[in-house]
């Protein structure tokens, strides 16, 4: 059984057909990346993921359950966790405070005891921040850990937005364009953290990028695709070569 | 210069950076302790109404500082609180159980609006409570038999041990009620803002998309932020009722909503200092300006006996200011300076410079 | 003919309540920003106009005070634009909320200072006349405000829809950066409308004070003005009216047929249930981000 499996989901806005009829799977333990050009549907296909949108058609299962029957809020719960294009950090609080939203899900504590601030409460926020210190260390982010998000350059909130999904102890994650708007140097890194990503902490990504130095060098597999289609599917040298992705980026020869 | 070391984590989660922080609060609060031996019985009254406005203030940042609602409608829950509080006195419960239900039960009605203001973003949740506000106007007259209609309800002391507690007859131990009110739910707040719960406020108030993605049901959230924002303002109206005496359908205007906004706003948003900072703003501007009143009616002419709309037009005032040269209130100010000594002489503008984008709208069409 | 009379009478104050309604939509319109002090504008249009025309004060003929209290407002509008709200850009929506509350306070008190608390009444050439209908007595004032308002409705209607200008103000509104780069400036196009945004206010003002009286306070009547914009669909023009009326016509109505008090309780019972069940408003609007 595979991790994340979409079976013929069909979106549609209005007359606009966003995701076609589209069926993939990505296995445990894969970096898979889908391209494509602007408009796609890529993005589409982490919105439906994270249930922002309700399919017209098909199934979405992950780890053996109906995504489809999840809230939004509870997506999380079952182990994906996701960035934004637009990161969509919480502008007006600490770096820290981001990552400790993170672990949000793994919260067993109530209001009452909160309130109280009980030492069931201490405990539990002392396990997060050990949680969230390894992150911190992992991705390098020490110096800008009591920042505010606000002041921050814009490669740095990449990154913290990576972190923060990693602090949710995810299954499965979801990077939408990671590397857009980064240095040459900044994406060298990105790819060697999504690498140990999936080699050190053992957690599958799935993601959206353009950047296809960065896809080939990290993904085992990759999904083109245009106009909410699939247009190919395979390793990355294939795809690359494939006469319909050519097509679909540069157009018909004619 | 200062620094901070940090070395392990109960020094991030406990409320105060480090010894020097917390000396600095317990030096202000054994100064508050000290107030009934310092101040004659008028100000220690001011004192009371400043700690009064500050509960109400809490109360309000939950919801907007915190969670990022704006309501133009908190007075109608000062108003619930207060009448709860002295029907059920009225009914024969002692004050000790009354109080707290008082609370409860404007959480409960807090609630009870939030569910269908759930839907609604931004300005219209605004104006929804706003209207909410006009309208407790109306709903305290026709509910005539309970509130007193327009002759509204006069309230003695209450007792609490057998003890008289008067606002009038023993205003140090009103004050002392108050301030253990106050001190309770300061600790209250900075506990919930350094637990998970808190966190997911501040995410639903800055992006919930994302916060959703982290499994913060927005729903949920929003609605816990309304009953407990709801709860401590309730406890506020409590206090003003007694506070004030007397009290019918025109105490708790929709002038009392906007004031307590602005309040808020002006103490700096987001922050607990600025609920207190706001409350001696509110508390101590009409004894200033009645103090310089001679030097007030100099200016604008006319001898100023009472110039209608004054407090209001000064507040306003004061507010824009904040707005368009602090907008983060004055703790954001106070903030600045702190930052100023601490980095000295290192300190730059840029550091508290905000991005300012063009706004790009979220309506579809 | 009683009903008739109150639905005439309900119509022409649920005209100024559109007209008021009107100058918030349009600033909504065009910048995104709420301006609460839309009723004060409204206020303050009146007062300018009572400060040229009537014999107390200036002694101005009537139509020669409307063309420069006109002038005034408009420059009022621009000038709050340009001094206050665009130091703003870029900040929530609820900023300028709170700032232009804040700015309606000021407003009241400064009115109070120069023209005093007295309820007064505008001084002009249509006072005191009607019209007799079948059976029904029409002040002019009420056909005048009626006819003005739609006049006005439908003006802009078509300066929005059918203008370039018109179009450049929506497209500036739906995204700034865009606009921009088209070449639209969108600073200016912000500030026009504010001061377009100031003569609306000034003639519903001005119709307001001469069917009745003003006084400092009047400028209060923004938030019922507000709540009939919400009622109407934030951000249409027609709605706006459309919702102005419904409130004019509701309040008569209502201190009739249901008690006195329940004048004052309709409209917002009738903003809640509008905002509980159809949240954009009767003539609605999609919201949703895109992420």
């Amino acid at each position: 059984m595979s991790l994340l499996e979409f079976e013929s989901v069909t979106l549609k806005f209005g007359g606009l057909t966003a995701v076609d009829n589209l069926s993939f799977e990505v296995e445990e333990g894969e970096v898979f990346a889908i391209v494509g050009p602007n408009g796609a549907g890529k993005s589409t296909v982490f919105n439906l993921i994270s249930r922002f949108y309700d399919p017209f058609a098909g199934s979405i299962r992950f780890d053996g359950h109906d995504l489809l029957r999840v809230k939004p809020s509870g997506v999380a719960s079952y182990g994906v966790a996701r960035t934004f294009q637009n990161i969509e950090l919480f502008e007006h609080a600490t770096v820290l405070q981001n990552l400790l939203v993170g672990r949000h899900r793994h919260r067993r504590t109530n209001l009452v005891s909160e309130i109280l601030f009980l030492p069931s409460v201490r405990q539990q926020e002392i396990k997060n921040r050990e949680k969230v210190e390894e992150i911190i260390d992992f991705l390098d982010l020490q110096a800008f850990r009591d920042k505010m998000i606000s002041g921050l350059p814009y490669g740095v909130r990449k990154v913290v937005e990576v972190a923060r999904a990693l602090a949710t102890d995810p299954k499965l994650l979801l990077l939408d364009e990671p590397a857009s708007g980064l240095s040459v140097e900044e994406t060298t890194d990105m790819r060697w953290w999504i690498d140990d990503i999936r080699k050190q902490m053992g957690i599958t990504v799935l993601m959206v990028e353009h950047d296809m130095g960065l896809v080939s060098g990290v993904s085992d597999r990759v999904l083109a695709m245009a106009d909410g289609a699939k247009l190919a599917l395979g390793p990355p040298e294939h795809v690359q070569s494939h006469p319909a992705v050519i097509e679909a980026y540069l157009g018909k020869a004619s | 210069m200062r620094f901070v070391f940090k070395t392990n984590y109960i020094q991030d989660i406990r409320p105060w950076k480090d010894g020097y922080q917390l000396s600095l609060y317990l030096f202000l609060l054994a100064l508050v302790f000290s107030a009934p031996w310092l101040l004659d019985d008028f100000f220690l009254g001011e004192l009371t109404n400043v700690l009064i406005w500050a509960i109400a203030g809490l109360g309000l940042m939950i919801l907007t500082g915190h969670t990022g609602q704006v309501s133009l409608g908190h007075a109608a829950f000062l108003a619930f609180g207060c009448y709860a509080n002295v029907a059920l006195i009225e009914a024969g419960v002692p004050f000790l159980l009354a109080f707290p239900l008082s609370g409860i039960l404007t959480g409960i009605a807090g609630v009870t609006v939030a569910i269908p203001a759930l839907r609604l973003h931004g300005i219209y949740l605004a104006i929804f409570t706003l209207a909410l506000s006009i309208l407790m106007d109306d709903i305290i007259v026709l509910a005539e038999p309970i509130t007193g209609g327009v002759t509204g309800k006069f309230v003695g002391g209450v007792e609490i041990f057998g003890k008289l507690v008067d606002r009038w007859a023993t205003p140090v131990e009103f004050f002392w009620l108050v301030l253990g009110v106050t001190l309770l739910v300061t600790i209250g707040y900075i506990n919930l803002l350094r637990a998970p719960l808190g966190r997911s406020f501040i995410a639903v108030r800055d992006s919930e998309v994302s916060a959703q993605a982290m499994g913060v049901d927005i729903a949920r959230t929003k609605m816990i932020s309304f009953a407990l924002s709801c709860s401590v303002t309730g406890w506020a109206g409590a206090l003003m009722g007694l506070y004030a005496g007397a009290f019918n359908n025109e105490t708790f205007s929709v002038l009392i909503s906007i004031q307590l906004l602005m309040m808020i706003v002006i103490g700096g948003l987001g922050s607990i200092h600025g609920a207190f900072l706001g409350a001696i703003v509110v508390g101590f501007l009409p004894q200033f300006l009645s103090i310089s009143k001679e030097y007030v009616g100099a200016i604008f002419g006319g001898n100023a006996v009472a110039i209608p709309g004054l407090e209001f037009g000064i507040f306003g005032m004061i507010l824009i200011a904040f707005i368009l040269f602090e907008p983060l209130g004055m703790y954001g100010r106070w903030l600045k300076i702190r930052t100023w000594f601490e980095l000295f002489p290192f300190y730059r503008k840029e550091m508290f410079k905000r991005q300012k984008s063009y706004l790009k709208t979220e309506r579809l069409r | 003919m009683d009903n008739a009379q109150l639905l005439i009478s309900g119509l022409a104050n649920g005209c100024v309540y559109g007209l008021i309604a009107l100058g918030f939509v349009l600033i909504y319109k065009a910048t995104e920003a709420v301006n609460f002090a839309q009723g004060d504008f409204m206020m303050l249009g009146a007062f300018v106009t009572i400060g040229l025309t009537n014999t107390e004060y200036m002694g101005l003929p009537f139509w020669m005070a409307l063309p420069i209290s006109l002038s005034i407002m408009a420059a009022v509008g621009y000038l709050v634009d340009r001094l206050i709200i665009r130091r703003l850009f870029g900040e929530s929506q609820s900023a300028v909320v709170i700032l232009t509350i804040a700015m309606g306070f000021v407003i009241r008190f400064v009115a109070g200072l120069i023209w005093g608390h007295e309820p007064q009444t505008l001084q002009n050439p249509l006072a005191g006349k009607d019209i007799r209908f079948g059976g029904l007595v029409l002040g002019l004032e009420d056909v005048a405000v009626i006819v003005v308002t739609l006049l006005l409705t439908i003006g802009l209607y078509l300066f929005f829809s059918r203008t370039k200008l018109g179009l450049a103000m929506q497209a500036a509104s739906q995204n700034q950066l865009a606009a921009y780069y088209m070449g639209i400036p969108v600073k200016q196009v912000q500030g026009v409308i504010w001061a377009l945004a100031g003569v609306v206010a000034c003639i519903a003002g001005i119709l307001f004070a001469a069917k009745g009286s003003v006084d400092p306070t009047t400028g209060l009547l923004g938030i019922k003005a507000f709540a009939a914009a919400v009622i109407g669909g934030f951000g249409s023009l027609p709605g706006a009216l459309a919702g102005g009326l419904i409130v004019g016509v509701i309040e008569p109505f209502a201190s009739r047929y249901i008690a006195a008090g329940y004048s004052q309780v309709a409209p917002y019972a009738l903003l809640l249930a509008v905002l509980i069940f159809r949240p954009n408003g009767l003539f609605s609007q999609v919201r949703a981000k895109k992420v």
